[in-house]
């Protein structure tokens, strides 16, 4: 038997053989693609592109819902997000950025395609200008959020000697990372097509927008660092001389003045409906022909490119999903808009003898303001997807007492009743109860009116806006502002109030620096500019000043850039119950702070830029601190 | 029965630990003030830092370290050689260079609990601070003296008056305050403040109250030492 055994062995032993055979063994990977593929054709090398647009970084967007409505424009009405309203402020780290590996990549990109042999030289061209585009951007965002940064314009590599000291750059200063976008906007401009149809790829609009953007921001840190010295570094790390402002605010009102006048396409105002709120909403879901946006964030449905803003967001009643109504602007915010005739007033609420004001409908209270504030807010009374909000707090009977419910729609049997009946809106307010519109507002903006957005499965593909026109009129208003020629700023502002259906046009003399804040604040609110524009003019710390808001201090001092916004407050609107009286069954409205709001902001000096990892530093001691932490 | 016996004994010898494997605690405290004079300062809770570096091994981090409300501070550590720095920017006053060196790093070798009191030179004290309680308002009297004349020498911003229910009490944790702006400020002797008392829910009968000094173009606060302050 044994040897039965033996011998078959044996004799598999012989039948086995190798093979030395090249062309077998050798095969091509099919789960990556090797160098010489991808820039063999221009499809391949636009992909690798898409990958890098993927990963351009925005601060505020409607992929992070927390992110765009912060700095108390709204309340969280989210259970676990109510901590940062009892807290005092930001972290010195909030907002970093140190992504030098998206750097090196796009670094990659462009030694490799200067070097493509298979691409004609206009497709080399634009990729080539398309990867400087989202470099220049991610050194706009690094030098907005940190500083100056170091400036690594090729892929480094590291030789294998053990000492990779040589790899070690120091911060660059603040002005320097601007003139280099400054720079590089002006090499590529001319290399980008100009097309107003194309919105997701860089195009000469996007180039001169940037460097507007980036030349204000510039300017207005040179301009207003001079109210914060604390917030310097003897390097210029951070910090730009005063000196530079004028030629940065020439320049931000130049390329803004080659936008408006068409050099890169005919952009223009959305202006295409009647109804002047729908209109201002329909400025980011209007996909089609839309005049105003510049470059976008764009996704679509069913292609696993889409985002779940609305579902988050939208109108908790009859929503698609059991969720919802997350953001709820604050009354601070919604205040903040001016009535038609260029006045700032706060809501009327009570009369001056302290009696309360009687609405026979719930949403006349809000009549005769700016129409961005119904464009950009749903109101109590309002309507979205065709439906109509349903927010009201509860019933305040004759002797002033209230009925309300702890429950959405809750009901209880009203005085002199037999039947109970709904006591509270379906959409809250309700204190505490989370996706109901606890400060009486939803949001509207970036909400997606098409059917189906609203449910997880489907999602929106509503795009992200990161420029528009609208944007470049106020760059340019600003900076003309800024150099005296409040005329041309006037101008500019006028347009773009003109569109919010205000009747009166400012003068020359109306110009001032807090009507230019004030009109940033209501046109791009929840567009992710807040941060960026309270930091650029070194008001951060005196809006966000750690101090509690008093509800009279809430209705005081409406036009100034600086006024404090360390609490959102909320508008509760109450039902009178008081039949056979002249009252009954009109609306009263109540100013509330929610039991969860207990902390007030503070932002300190070291939040002006980020902190920079001690990691970071260790691996590079040439890295300077931010100052102040 | 025998496989249940067995089951216990093993169970049992799971149930061991072995405590070699395991690192020590650290366990040497490092105490100390910020004080002008001897006296501690009176601060905001947690908003001055300081920070200890352990230079020497591994990569370099600081260990947080927060100043209370009384201008105390206390640290759990292993012992070793750190350096103690009050970044730039920190605290209403101006380190002071340490003995025989001309930066104000303080080398701390800790090898035992160890106090220490840093000497600072606040730009402003708050003195004599008296506060009284009658029918629902809290009114104060107090002196301010400026410490730094020199060309560092800083304006007041404003004088706060601050109560709260609980003891921590300054501008982000207050029931109520009254504020005084520096314009009006003009003898820094005898200035006399008050604030009402709003309705407390749920009822309590004390507050807790301090003043509080904003200098111009400085972050922290300076504050006068807490007071309980009982009425009804």
């Amino acid at each position: 038997m044994k040897k039965t055994i033996y011998s078959i062995l044996l004799a598999s032993l012989g039948i086995c053989w190798s093979c030395n055979d090249d062309a077998f063994l050798d095969r091509k990977p099919t789960n990556i693609l090797t160098e010489q593929q991808v820039w063999s054709s221009p499809d391949q090398a636009l992909s690798v592109l898409g990958d890098l647009y993927n990963r351009y970084v925005d601060l505020g967007t409607v992929k992070n819902w927390t992110a765009i409505s912060d700095f108390n424009e709204a309340f969280w009405s989210e259970a676990g997000q109510y901590g940062n309203f009892q807290n005092t402020g930001w972290d010195y780290g909030a907002w970093g950025a140190w992504d030098y590996g998206y750097i090196r990549d796009l670094n990659l990109f462009i030694q490799k395609c200067n070097n493509a042999t298979a691409l004609d030289a206009a497709t080399k061209d634009r990729f080539l200008a398309e990867a400087r585009f989202l470099r220049a951007s991610y050194y706009f965002e690094l030098v907005k959020r940190m500083g100056g940064v170091p400036l690594i314009l090729e892929p480094l590599t590291y030789d294998f000697s053990g000492d990779p000291t040589y790899l070690r750059n120091p911060r660059a200063k603040e002005s320097e990372v601007y003139d280099f976008i400054l720079k590089e906007s002006d090499d590529i401009k001319d290399k980008l097509p100009s097309s107003t149809s194309e919105k997701s790829r860089a195009t000469k609009g996007a180039v001169l927008a940037m460097a507007s953007r980036a030349a204000l921001y510039a300017a207005s840190i040179a301009r207003y660092g001079t109210n914060t010295p604390v917030v310097t570094l003897s390097g210029g790390e951070v910090g730009i001389p005063s000196s530079l402002a004028t030629g940065y605010y020439n320049k931000a009102l130049g390329y803004a003045q080659d936008l408006i006048s068409g050099k890169a396409g005919a952009y223009s105002l959305y202006n295409k409906k009647p109804d002047l709120s729908e209109n201002f909403a329909s400025i980011f879901y209007d996909k089609a022909n839309n005049p105003e946006v510049i470059f976008v964030e764009d996704f679509k449905l069913q292609s696993g490119k889409t985002h779940n803003f609305t579902v988050v967001n939208q109108p908790r009643y009859g929503a698609e999903e059991e969720e919802g109504g997350r953001i709820n602007p604050s009354l601070n915010f919604v205040q903040a808009f001016e009535k038609l005739d260029n006045t700032y007033a706060p809501l009327p609420t009570t009369n001056s003898d302290g009696t309360p004001v009687y609405y026979s409908g719930i949403s006349d209270i809000f009549a005769d303001r700016d129409a961005r504030l119904a464009g950009t807010v749903i109101l109590p009374g309002s309507k979205f997807k065709g439906r109509a909000v349903d927010i009201w707090a509860g019933y305040q009977l004759a002797d002033g007492s209230i009925i309300s419910g702890t429950d959405r729609g809750a009901q209880k049997v009203l005085p002199g009743k037999t039947l109970a009946e709904q006591v509270v809106g379906f959409d809250g307010p309700i204190d505490g109860f989370e996706f109901t519109a606890q400060t009486g507002f939803y949001l509207r903006k970036y909400l997606d009116p098409a059917v189906g957005s609203g449910q997880r499965g489907v999602q929106s593909e509503m795009w992200f806006v990161r420029y528009r026109f609208g944007e470049v009129l106020l760059n340019a208003a600003e900076a003309a502002f800024e150099l005296g020629q409040k005329d041309l700023s006037a101008q500019y502002m006028n347009s773009l109030r003109a569109r919010a259906g205000l009747t009166k046009a400012l003068t020359a003399n109306d110009i001032n620096f807090d009507r230019i804040a004030h009109e940033r604040r209501v046109e791009l609110a929840f567009e992710g500019h807040t941060l960026y524009d309270m930091k650029r003019w070194r008001i951060a710390h005196l809006i966000q000043d750690g101090n509690s808001i008093s509800p009279t201090e809430l209705n005081s001092e409406l036009d100034k850039a600086t006024k404090r916004n360390t609490q959102p407050y909320s508008l509760w609107p109450y039902r009178i119950y008081a039949p056979n009286t002249a009252n009954h069954d009109k609306w009263i409205f109540k100013v509330v702070k929610l039991t969860r709001v207990t902390g007030a902001d503070r932002f300190l000096m070291g939040n002006y830029y980020s902190r920079i990892g001690d990691d970071i530093i260790s691996n590079n001691p040439k890295i300077v601190r931010n100052p102040n932490q | 029965m025998k496989i249940l016996k067995y089951f216990v004994v093993l169970a049992g010898l799971l149930l061991v630990a072995c405590s070699k494997d395991n690192y020590v605690a650290p366990s040497i405290t490092l105490k100390g003030r910020i004080v002008y004079g001897g006296e501690p300062l009176n601060l905001e809770y947690s908003q001055v830092g300081m920070q200890l570096w352990e230079p020497g091994w591994g990569k370099l981090a600081p260990i947080d370290v927060t100043v209370s409300q009384e201008g105390t501070f206390s640290s759990l550590l292993f012992a070793g050689k750190y350096k103690l720095i009050i970044p730039k920017g920190q605290g209403p006053f101006m380190t002071k260079a340490q003995q025989g060196s001309s930066s104000d790093t303080l080398y701390v070798d800790l090898k035992d609990n160890q106090n220490i009191d840093i000497e600072v030179t606040p730009y402003y004290l708050i003195k004599n601070a008296k506060f009284a309680n009658e029918a629902g308002v809290v009114s104060t009297t107090f002196d301010l003296s400026k410490v730094i004349t020199d060309a560092n020498a800083k304006s007041i911003e404003r004088v706060s008056l601050y109560i709260n229910k609980t003891q921590f009490v300054a501008g982000s944790t207050n029931i109520a305050a009254t504020n005084l702006s520096g314009a009006n400020v003009t003898n820094l002797t005898g200035i006399k403040m008050s604030v009402n008392v709003p309705t407390i829910n749920p009822d309590q009968n004390y507050v807790y109250a301090r003043v509080g000094l904003k200098i111009a173009g400085v972050e922290d606060m300076i504050f006068s030492p807490i007071q309980k302050i009982q009425y009804k």
